[in-house]
């Protein structure tokens, strides 16, 4: 099927893929913006366009009118191919990626990808690796301290965090028999990995954040300790082409983990017992929405989790999610032998498994979680009964007939007091 | 499998469109390798290598062996290469090489030495390859059914040994790297408690400010991370500079923070001919506001010069 296309209909496809990408990260910053704000409770862009659709496009216009400062330290050669680099990278990503199934274009059968071969997952790894020159070169050619330390933060998280993630792939390659991403799809028709092979689905999840930099693992770009990280020198067109790097490989990763653990373009189950639901254009849309939903985890983490410290983030890439999934590997492919000589029954054995496991490292996680919390000291306890307002309400004196109470949450909350209520409403 | 396993190369071997890709990436390949040698800065060798390798992939995968291509680009470009990177900025970011010629001869040697390294590859590559008989890639994939399955199936029986062999090497490698670069600690570690404690000790004993440094001076000649804060006083804060930096010398910064003092006085006396220093149209500026509540001090302004004295600054150590 592929290989077979004619020329144009390739060239139709790239232009199709790419100006769609584009798009998409365009709506996926609007999404991200208006959906941390409600998050924070706060609004978001709504003023250019409907609902603030355009903003992004605004921005981007602002962004390639201004300005453009290349430091005098800048090595000029390295400092214009790093950005390019990282776009590249990222839009090259998605050629691999199957939106749907076989359907006929312009009278021509063809498949709803761009391209396909028999190792096109480890065709999105090599493609990683290069994006991860963009980032170190960008780090080093700036000439400056930050972005060197943003660049090497930057790459020894992602490759650090590849080895995780290839690790997890290697269970999806021994249960699909194949590294294509179209037919890794097609073997999910009975039941998604995602199910079958959990643990692969979570480390996979918990990876792709650190591999695209995003919060809580965005310590390359940590404001508070190094600026912006590898970008801060960059500004105008060559920031914003590592920004659209960035959201691209975002909703590249999620379209990965589409493809390889949510059954890629195939319908979910209730829809999936509607027969011939999985052929077709509209096959898009399942894929659409399981990206969005994971487009929505990441703000998700965003709006939710603070910044993970630097060794902490490093020991958990090394100690805790390499070691489980190594583990992990070997036990599926002991099942999976297993199964292939004797009987097929022993995958469900392996689901069970693969749930308990899940559970146990959950469940170390909150011992270790619940450790830490305990060895810090006790809270002082808090005083019953109510406040001394002369000496305890400070800085705010009391209204009057305003009273205090303590409330196990928060010791500042005020509540009671009828006229303080009428002096925030009004 | 459906005809997709079946498919072993993107590009069909012996095509037209082989030979252009080898034409291309040959080309691409060659420069990288003359950039390697020849260029100064070792980081640009590191990305000609970078380059060099990314075109041997597509060589592969052109040739049929997409799995070794990609595998090719994952480890050394991805994996290797960047270790190197990694180590080179570490390094020296600036470091260039020198072409001063240490050892007598060196060169010359090197020349030959490479020479007898290709004639000994040559000659070894030609006496293994002799009398093997071709089948093509096609043929030698489709017994396994496919270009993984074939390698995977020799990697697993007939070079089993070998493949182990490598395995051991290499860990036997990575645990004397660690063995080597490894140092015991002798004290438990300092956590921040431990660090936050051992501040407010110092502060308690010796005065020592338990905050951060000042940050640099952001003045109007120059904002470079070497220029000195401008404590109260109008004097230059050594404590602004970064440790590295206090007593270098270079052109965007002035690091003398006595230059900087004078600088920053000159400043202030010219700008006191102006307006703004001007007690009476300070008065005027703030209007209803008695001089005394703008300027506290300004009482002892005797001479009317309009300077008076600030009160004694806190030094740098944060005491007063």
């Amino acid at each position: 099927m592929f290989g077979t296309d004619p020329f144009w209909l390739v060239l139709v496809k790239t232009v199709v893929v790419f100006i769609g990408l584009v798009v998409i990260v365009m709506l996926t910053i609007w999404f991200e913006r208006r959906v941390v704000g409600r998050m924070q409770n706060r609004i978001g862009p709504n003023r250019a366009g409907p609902q603030g659709l355009l903003q992004t496009l605004v921005d981007g216009i602002k962004l390639a009118l201004k300005e453009e400062i290349i430091p005098i330290t800048a090595h000029k050669a390295v400092y214009w191919l790093a950005p390019f680099l990282s776009a590249f990278a990222a839009f090259a990503a998605f050629a691999v990626i199957p939106f749907g199934p076989t359907v006929s274009m312009f009278g021509i059968e063809t498949q709803l990808q761009l391209a396909d071969f028999p190792q096109s997952v480890l065709y999105l790894l090599a493609v990683a690796s290069i994006g991860i020159y963009g980032i170190v070169l960008s780090g080093w050619a700036s000439g400056s301290t930050y972005p060197l330390l943003g660049g090497l933060r930057s790459s020894a998280q992602m490759i650090s965090y590849e080895l995780a993630m290839s690790l997890s792939f290697v269970a999806v390659f021994m249960y699909a028999g194949s590294m294509s991403t179209s037919e890794i799809v097609i073997a999910q028709e009975q039941l998604w990995f995602c199910v079958l092979l959990l643990p692969s689905f979570v480390i996979y999840v918990t990876a792709m954040v650190g591999e695209t930099n995003r919060a809580p693992f965005d310590l390359p770009e940590a404001e508070s300790e190094l600026v912006g990280g590898f970008h801060t020198e960059y500004s105008s067109m060559k920031f914003a082409m590592f920004f659209l790097g960035e959201y691209i490989n975002m909703i590249t990763v999620s379209s990965i983990a589409t493809t390889l653990f949510l059954g890629g373009y195939l319908a979910p189950w209730p829809f999936s017992l509607i027969p011939g639901i999985n052929e077709g254009w509209w096959t898009i849309l399942f894929w659409f929405v399981k990206v969005v939903l994971f487009v929505f985890m990441y703000v998700w983490l965003r709006g939710t989790l603070p910044r993970y410290r630097y060794d902490q983030f490093m020991a958990f890439g090394w100690k805790v999610l390499i070691p489980f999934a190594l583990a992990w590997v070997v036990l599926t492919a002991a099942v999976r032998a297993f199964a292939i000589e004797y009987f097929e029954d022993v995958n469900m054995l392996l689901l069970g498994v693969g749930v308990m496991l899940v559970g146990v490292f959950i469940y170390l996680v909150y011992l270790q979680i619940r450790d830490a919390r305990r060895a810090r000291e006790p809270e002082p306890e808090l005083p019953s009964g109510p406040m001394n307002l002369e000496n305890e309400g400070f800085p705010v004196p009391p209204l009057p007939g305003q009273t205090f109470e303590y409330t196990p949450r928060a010791s500042t909350t005020v509540s009671g007091g009828t006229e303080q209520e009428e002096v925030t409403d009004g | 499998m459906n005809e997709l396993a079946q498919m072993n190369a993107v590009v069909e071997v012996g095509s037209a469109g082989e030979e252009w890709a080898f034409w291309i990436c040959g080309t691409l390949a060659v420069i990288g390798a003359l950039g390697l040698v020849l260029s100064r800065k070792t980081v640009h060798s590191a990305l000609f290598v970078a380059l060099t390798m990314i075109n041997l992939a597509v060589l592969y995968i052109t040739l049929g062996a997409p799995f070794l291509g990609f595998v090719q680009i994952i480890v050394y470009t991805g994996a290797v290469m960047m270790l190197f990177l990694f180590v080179l900025m570490l390094i020296g970011v600036d470091s260039s090489d020198s072409l001063i010629e240490t050892l007598k001869g060196q060169r010359l040697a090197a020349i030959l030495m490479v020479l007898a390294l290709g004639v000994i590859a040559v000659a070894v590559i030609a006496i293994a390859l002799d009398g093997t008989t071709t089948i093509g890639i096609n043929e030698a994939n489709a017994e396994h059914g496919g270009n993984v399955e074939g390698l995977a199936s020799l990697m697993f029986t007939k070079y089993l040994l070998a493949m182990e062999i490598v395995a051991a090497v290499l860990i036997t490698a990575a645990m004397g790297a660690l063995v080597l670069a490894h140092r015991e600690r002798w004290s438990p570690k300092r956590g921040q408690r431990e660090l936050a404690e051992e501040r407010a000790d110092d502060f308690n004993r010796a005065g020592i400010h338990p905050g951060s440094l000042p940050s640099p001076g952001v003045l109007a000649t120059s904002n470079a991370v070497g220029t000195p804060a401008i404590l109260p006083d109008g004097s230059a804060s050594e404590l602004s500079i970064p440790v590295p930096l206090r007593g270098k010398k270079h052109p965007d910064i002035p690091a003398e923070p006595e230059q900087i003092a004078a600088d920053f006085e000159e400043v202030a006396e010219l700008s006191e001919s102006e307006t703004v220093r001007e007690p009476e149209k300070l008065a005027d500026v703030t209007g209803h506001l008695e001089l005394d509540e703008v300027y506290p001090d300004s009482h002892n302004d005797e001479a009317g010069t309009g300077e008076f004295e600030l009160p004694p600054a806190p030094d740098d150590e944060g005491r007063s």
